[in-house]
């Protein structure tokens, strides 16, 4: 897969792409992005971090392809690269909520198994 | 949902999925949900309007499980099964898992690991892929496709995860 110029492989490129959504303040970050492109400086100010500190996901975003860099010298404006999130979250996103259903009948069925397993015991027992 | 701020799904090293989740309930009776047919058939259905009309599971190593799933509207059937490899109850079951039209080649390895904490589980469910390229394969596949619910647009995954981390 060639993106962003990285002859990356598929997995490498996944890898990247989840190491780069694993975190909190990145997901943050893209989020942010997702308004609008902004500058290491104005990304800094709302999640109270230095902007080194700042440069440094966006280098982990940028190399996971989630991300663009204007070429402006001095404001490197950042930028949502939303294609490859996209491919990334969408699987996640139906798998998780394939599981999540599961568990939520799965929460009702231990709650009413519970209820059905103190129904048997003396009435005393019951909180 | 009380438990629902506790389920995690992520991608994990070369070849493995791992979900991870926490029920208000004990191991045993997890053990139980996961492992008796009639209790399987009442929770692990995907999407509204699939049953799973065919469950059998010969829980002993070397005993065959096998699902089915039927979609109740047009007929549709999903199936797919495997052979139990290590069975301790309550708290661990590694099995090989085939999908009868399987998008990728070969089987994957499921492991179930239950810890309970102050009469709450923790479940710890791993897919292993046998190799990269299909782990590859089926993050890029339309995982489950039968069987899921229309996914939330990215961007309100992103605002809400989002919302999430500035709050913390």
């Amino acid at each position: 897969m060639e993106l962003m110029g990285y002859a990356m492989t598929a997995s490498d490129f996944l890898d990247a792409t989840f190491a780069a959504l694993s975190d909190p303040t990145r997901r943050a970050i893209l989020a942010r992005l997702a308004k609008g492109e902004a500058s290491v400086q104005e990304l800094a100010e709302p999640f109270a971090m230095s902007q080194p500190a700042i440069s440094k996901h966006l280098k982990v975003l940028e190399r996971a392809g989630l991300i663009s860099r204007g070429q402006d010298a001095q404001r490197r404006p950042s930028r949502l690269e939303a294609r490859p999130l996209r491919e990334a979250t969408e699987w996640l996103e139906k798998y998780r909520q394939f599981w999540e259903g599961n568990f939520r009948r799965l929460d009702a069925l231990l709650h009413e198994m519970q209820t059905a397993g103190r129904k048997t015991k003396s009435n005393k027992r019951m909180r | 949902m009380k438990n629902s701020g506790t389920f995690s799904l992520r991608a994990h090293g070369d070849r493995e999925i791992v979900i991870t989740r926490v029920f208000d309930a004990p191991r045993q009776m997890v053990f139980e949900a996961y492992t008796k047919p009639e209790l399987v058939k009442r929770w692990l259905l995907g999407a509204d309007g699939w049953s799973l009309p065919v469950c059998e599971i010969d829980l002993r190593v070397g005993g065959k499980y096998r699902y089915v799933w039927k979609n109740d509207s047009d007929g549709r059937e999903m199936g797919m099964g495997g052979i139990y490899r290590e069975v301790v109850p309550p708290e661990r079951i590694v099995s090989t898992e085939v999908f009868d039209e399987a998008w990728y080649p070969g089987e994957a390895v499921g492991t179930i690991v239950l810890v309970e904490h102050d009469g709450r589980t923790t479940l710890t469910q791993t897919i292993l892929y046998n190799s990269r390229e299909t782990r590859d394969a089926v993050l890029k596949s339309p995982m489950q496709d039968g069987l899921t619910v229309s996914y939330d647009r990215l961007e309100r995954l992103l605002d809400s995860r989002g919302r999430e981390a500035l709050s913390a």
